[in-house]
């Protein structure tokens, strides 16, 4: 069984959800990741995503749009973020999920990207902008190296598609809960909650399910868990942090193990 | 060479490039794109609709043009111009946006988003959709806004929005990311009527259909000239939307050489050019796999060249694929080339080309050299140049 499933199943004993934040791996810069994410498995949080930074990020909006731009300015490359996931592994368990676009693995080369994800410990993968359509190759290679391949799900998704993810899927499916770009909102959309009504039905026993786009609050993940999912996605939230506080590292640190903590307490609602 | 039936994209692919890379929220709006394009390419009321606007409307066909003076000046082939500076709003443009635009309609969809680069697109949506009724937002980078100051006036004026886009270069890649992210947002209300034959799966092979009627006309158009096919016939390459347009009809007439132009900014070797073909690598960006100017990261480069229409660091898949089994001959000229090539017609033909196929004009001049009297030329013109005279104004350092 994967990390991230064993984590799911950990977490499901315990009638918790999962919290799993996202940061841009290098921003503001390569050296700070490591102890960003490490505040962040302080904090609780139970998965990290590390984004590898994208020129033309278009399914972000602009607070991780700003986040990439930091992050390549200061120099961040696709190995540099596989080598700091290499050695965070070595000292800390919490799965560690890689985000980022398909021309990032596209241009390494599927099979090499995937060799040297494995030999990093990845734990997961997210591409945004790769349908199921796409991904057979990625995924024959990502099965082979024992790495999980998380699709995402949309409103927009039909039943049919949705079968079709499904059965490519493994971790966790990602639902995007609105339509739009990641971004923080005010509040839980009445479609966040009929999508993941309905998308759960085809999850429930076969795959977790995590939601994510504009979760920063903890009311917010009460009310998806209390709805049934499994797991919150929260990312622009996290960047948001990082950004205000990019030049005192201190207090940058803190502020992200109390916003966790804050957040990972929201999640323990399961009765 | 291998016999080819051109009846693709087999999946949205043209051998391996094109697809549908695009965020899961899109997919679902992609499948419909595509079905009702299926179904209303060929159903009579539509062709009748379209063959109308593009008549009187777009003022089709355009003409076919002997230019006389170029050909004896150059001294070679007999070169003859496809008029689409002639074509409404002065450029080819104008082809796929009402065949768009009037498809979206028929979809139901009452809001329309376009990019645009040096503003052509932008203009071109919003004729289209003032005609037909619809409402019209334009993204373009606030780079380009500064440069084409002339056609942000244009597009208000035709009732449409303009957002400036102020993220990465501000130019026509960071117009389209903005794009993508509004369609992502409102997918259920809004038609994203792409400008070029990029972007996933069916957008290509759309904009091409919509295109082809300047290599359909051309063909006819020189065979009742000539009574023969054209020796050569040549484009400018940007997305490639002029250039399939052009080359499309003729793909299996083996006889007929093609080549496609691109930037060469201020030299290949110098990095400041926007000729993805010719010195990019194979990736995936704007949804397609195709040819684009990245680094060896994967991270897409920005671009240069003295025309807007040319500046973008990706090219439409049909384009690599044309490349990889040799159909197409790609290669590319610089910005000083394409000057000189904007002052001779202008002069020679009392024709003021568009910058863009200023670069298919300075190519076919070094092609006229290898060439005999007795072959026959085609150069696609796919627009006016109009828009451009500041910019060639500045780089000739004279006050207008």
């Amino acid at each position: 069984m994967s990390n991230i499933s064993s984590t799911f199943n950990r977490l499901r004993k315990n009638s918790e959800g999962a919290l799993i934040a996202y940061v841009t791996g290098g921003d503001p810069s390569p050296k700070y990741t490591p102890k960003i994410v490490k505040a962040l498995v302080e904090g609780g949080v139970d998965i990290v995503e590390i984004g590898i930074p994208f020129s033309d990020p278009i399914a972000d909006g602009p607070v991780i749009q700003a986040s990439d731009v930091r992050a390549l300015s200061a120099g961040t490359t696709p190995t540099m973020v596989l080598n700091i996931v290499r050695e965070l592994k070595k000292t800390i368990e919490t799965p560690i999920v890689l985000l980022t676009y398909y021309n990032i693995i596209f241009r390494k080369g599927v099979g090499r990207f995937l060799e040297e994800a494995s030999k990093s410990s990845v734990d997961g993968i997210i591409v945004a902008d790769l349908p199921v359509e796409e991904a057979s190759e990625y995924k024959e290679y990502a099965e082979e190296k024992g790495i999980d391949t998380i699709f995402l799900a949309a409103p927009s998704t039909s039943s049919e598609r949705l079968e079709k993810i499904v059965n490519m899927d493994s971790g966790f499916l990602y639902l995007i809960s609105v339509f739009g770009v990641t971004g923080m909102r005010d509040h839980v959309a009445q479609l966040t909650i009929q999508t993941l009504k309905r998308i759960r039905q085809y999850t429930v026993n076969r795959i977790p399910l995590a939601v994510g786009f504009g979760i920063s609050k903890p009311d917010h993940v009460r009310t998806i868990i209390s709805y049934g999912a499994e797991g919150a996605i929260v990312g622009s939230a996290f960047v948001k942090i990082i950004e205000e506080n990019q030049n005192d590292l201190p207090i940058l640190l803190d502020r992200l193990t109390k916003y966790a903590r804050e957040m990972k307490e929201a999640t323990k609602l399961i009765s | 060479m291998n016999r080819i039936t051109y009846e693709y994209p087999k999946d949205g692919k043209y051998g391996r490039y094109g697809g549908k890379f695009a965020p899961e929220t899109l997919m679902p709006a992609l499948e419909e794109l595509e079905k009702a394009y299926l179904r209303f390419k060929d159903d009579p009321e539509f062709k009748k609709k379209l063959k109308y606007y593009l008549e009187k409307f777009a003022g089709r066909p355009t003409p076919l043009y002997y230019a006389a003076n170029l050909t004896g000046k150059l001294g070679g082939p007999k070169i003859y111009l496809k008029r689409e500076d002639l074509a409404h709003g002065g450029a080819h443009k104008i082809n796929n946006t009402i065949g768009q635009a009037l498809l979206a309609k028929k979809m139901g969809k009452t809001r329309i988003i376009a990019e645009t680069g040096a503003g052509q697109h932008g203009v071109a949506t919003a004729m289209a959709c003032a005609a037909l009724g619809l409402k019209a937002e334009i993204y373009m980078g606030a780079e380009d806004m500064k440069r084409q100051r002339l056609n942000v006036f244009r597009m208000r004026l035709l009732g449409a929005e303009v957002h400036p886009v102020e993220s990465g270069s501000k130019t026509l890649k960071d117009a389209i990311n903005e794009a993508l992210r509004d369609w992502v947002t409102n997918v259920q209300t809004t038609y994203y009527l792409i400008g070029s034959v990029v972007g996933p799966h069916p957008y290509p092979m759309i904009v091409r259909d919509f295109q082809s009627v300047i290599g359909f006309e051309a063909k006819e158009q020189i065979l009742a000239q000539e009574s023969r096919l054209p020796d050569a016939v040549v484009a400018c390459i940007g997305g490639g939307s002029n250039a399939i347009g052009i080359f499309y009809p003729f793909l299996e007439d083996k006889d007929v050489e093609l080549y496609g132009i691109e930037a060469a900014g201020e030299g290949l070797h110098t990095g400041r050019h926007a000729a993805s073909l010719c010195a990019g690598s194979e990736g995936v960006f704007h949804g397609m796999l195709s040819y684009v100017l990245q680094d060896e990261n994967g991270q897409i480069l920005t671009t240069h060249s003295i025309s807007a229409g040319l500046d973008y660091p990706g090219v439409g898949p049909e384009h690599s694929f044309l490349k990889s089994i040799g159909r197409v001959k790609y290669d590319a000229v610089t910005d000083e080339e394409a000057l000189e090539a904007f002052l001779q017609l202008s002069k020679v033909e009392g024709i003021i080309p568009a910058l863009e196929p200023c670069h298919a004009l300075a190519y076919a001049k070094k092609l006229a050299e290898k060439m005999g009297r007795d072959e026959i030329l085609l150069v696609n013109l796919s627009g006016r140049g109009d828009k451009d005279v500041e910019v060639v104004a500045n780089r000739l350092g004279v006050k207008i």
